[in-house]
């Protein structure tokens, strides 16, 4: 009986990452084709197999600066959200005081802007500023949607922590910064990995803020990708190969925090 | 966000006073500036009439946008209806440990790390039926599919293409709260010799509530905004029967540069999600209580 649910368990898995891997696998597939095998005909792997495509992006400054860039603000970015959300996150979690469930949801509803008009406004207050250009501009201007993420996702974690543990540590003599370091983020770690993770995603992915705040000194990879949509026609191989290079830091974020999500609370304590 | 038998401290407004400047510093000024220009006919950056609320009474009337509404609440629920079961099914399938599971995190997480203007442009190539893997085996299995040619196929593209590209989210956020359940729960189920569904009904889901909130909310509001993939994809058509709110209400800010009613578009636009994810937010919170009262009273 367990035996046959396991193996059903399996099959679903296999099955769902089939279907995740295979427009992923399309995508390699193109990155390692030239234009004209592309859209020429179809073919499971490329016959005229070349690296021309990641040619292009390694050699050219203009490609290459643009991963640099956008890892200096998506880094920037996490690092603030994390910092500022891990204490909000356990305010929310544990104390009651004015106005805190307004201020909750006021911060989840800083997502829910469609960017397409508040794009000009931005544009203004960071020329206002004079940040225009620089990553700390964009990473400044990504607090909006990152922050409410990372203290909705910690206090989720938090709230499932007993509260007999602080006033334990408390009993025992720890001080708050002392207790907060040493005993409670080990025991939140998974949530941690987590809300590191989707910062760097939403940061990473994000293009018309990024693209409205810099122009070249701090010009993200997801807006040069567009470029290659040109007056004579779109390079598929280029984007293909560009988008494959976009996932390889996430996939390095997701391997360093895997521990953290996989073992979480359940092995980590006691 | 539960309520039961917090301490009282307004101290921790200390606490949470840099995240409400972080986030203020980009979110009042934009947001005070969009509610200006609502309100007035920007004839120049000169030249501007106050108008009061015409812009919005305009925009009220406007069929177009009613239909786009429809559809976009349409392709809202679909999405919710098939991500969130999925990412809890994918969550609870996943290993909890060893090789297989960095593995399995990894590759799951992959089409969330695509740029989103990317993952449109992939999906363009990989639905033709001449030179894309889908289209290719759909046509050999003789199943008449067009993307760019029929209504019904276009959005089920879309709607294809934003569970391929977001279950991962929910699937995460899942995964990481499972892990997050002390083992002693499994423990004491096992000794009650409670069943696998009991075991999710009364210890897993309950557990999960906090996180299935947040995939829940961030999934409605970000299908609700839904802009770029599509666009790439199918550039709303055809017809326009993929043409969403945002999409809609970028024509009508970029391509006609009609700031003013644009940007009372966009204050109706973040109302309606506001209301709809305040309406989300607090059934949910109800349906915890519910249970966990019905829990005390078994």
């Amino acid at each position: 009986m367990n035996e046959r649910r396991f193996k059903k368990r399996t099959i679903f898995l296999l099955a769902y990452l089939l279907f995740a891997i295979l427009p992923v696998y399309w995508m390699i597939n193109m990155s390692f084709k030239t234009n004209e095998e592309i859209l020429g005909a179809f073919s499971l792997w490329p016959r005229s197999f070349t690296f021309d495509n990641f040619r292009t992006i390694l050699t050219d400054a203009s490609w290459y600066s643009g991963y640099i860039n956008s890892m200096i603000y998506v880094a920037i970015n996490t690092l603030i959200s994390l910092t500022v959300a891990l204490p909000a996150a356990y305010a929310f979690s544990r104390y009651s005081f004015l106005g805190d469930k307004h201020v909750f949801f006021w911060l989840l509803t800083n997502r829910m802007t469609p960017p397409a008009v508040f794009l000009l406004p931005f544009f203004q207050l960071y020329t206002t500023l004079g940040l225009m250009d620089t990553h700390i501009a964009v990473a400044l201007a990504h607090l909006v949607f990152n922050v409410p993420l990372a203290v909705w996702i910690l206090e989720g974690f938090m709230s499932g922590i007993p509260r007999e543990i602080d006033e334990t540590a408390y009993i025992d003599g720890y001080s708050f910064p002392r207790f907060f370091l040493t005993i409670f983020i080990p025991l939140i770690k998974a949530g941690i990995g987590v809300a590191a993770f989707f910062c760097f995603m939403f940061s990473w992915v994000e293009l018309l803020m990024a693209r409205t705040l810099t122009s070249v000194n701090a010009k993200p990879i997801v807006a040069t990708m567009t470029r290659t949509v040109s007056a004579s026609g779109m390079d598929w191989g280029v984007l293909a190969a560009a988008g494959v290079l976009t996932i390889v830091p996430g996939a390095i974020v997701i391997w360093f925090v895997r521990h953290y999500i996989a073992k979480g609370f359940a092995m980590g304590r006691v | 966000m539960s309520s039961s038998m917090k301490p009282v401290n307004q101290k921790a407004w200390l606490l949470i006073l840099p995240v409400i400047i972080c986030v203020a510093f980009s979110a009042i000024l934009p947001l005070m500036t969009v509610v200006n220009y609502s309100v007035q006919d920007i004839i120049s950056p000169e030249r501007t009439v106050y108008v009061g609320t015409e812009w919005f009474k305009q925009v009220m009337r406007d069929e177009e946008l009613h239909s786009a509404l429809l559809r976009q609440i349409l392709f809202s629920l679909a999405v919710l209806l098939i991500e969130i079961p999925l990412g809890i099914a994918l969550a609870l399938s996943m290993p909890a440990q060893g090789w297989k599971a960095s593995a399995v995190l990894v590759l799951v997480a992959i089409s969330l790390l695509i740029p989103w203007n990317v993952v449109g442009t992939i999906w363009q190539i990989y639905g033709r039926t001449d030179i894309g893997l889908l289209g290719v085996a759909l046509d050999k299995l003789g199943i008449e599919y067009s993307y760019t040619g029929s209504a019904r196929d276009a959005w089920l593209t879309v709607l294809i293409m934003d569970v391929w590209h977001w279950t991962p989210l929910v699937a995460l956020l899942c995964y990481a709260g499972l892990r997050a359940i002390p083992n002693a729960y499994y423990q004491a189920a096992q000794i009650d010799g409670a069943s696998k569904l009991a075991i999710f009904r009364y210890i897993q889901l309950p557990k999960l509530r906090g996180v299935l909130m947040i995939a829940v909310l961030l999934r409605f509001m970000d299908s609700f905004m839904i802009y770029t993939e599509p666009f790439v994809l199918t550039g709303g058509g055809p017809g326009n029967a993929t043409t969403f709110l945002s999409q809609y209400l970028t024509q009508k800010a970029v391509g006609q540069f009609d700031l003013g009613p644009a940007a009372a578009f966009s204050l109706i636009y973040f109302l309606i999600i506001l209301l709809l994810c305040f309406i989300l937010y607090n059934w949910m919170q109800q349906l915890g209580q519910q249970t966990r009262t019905e829990d005390i009273h078994e």
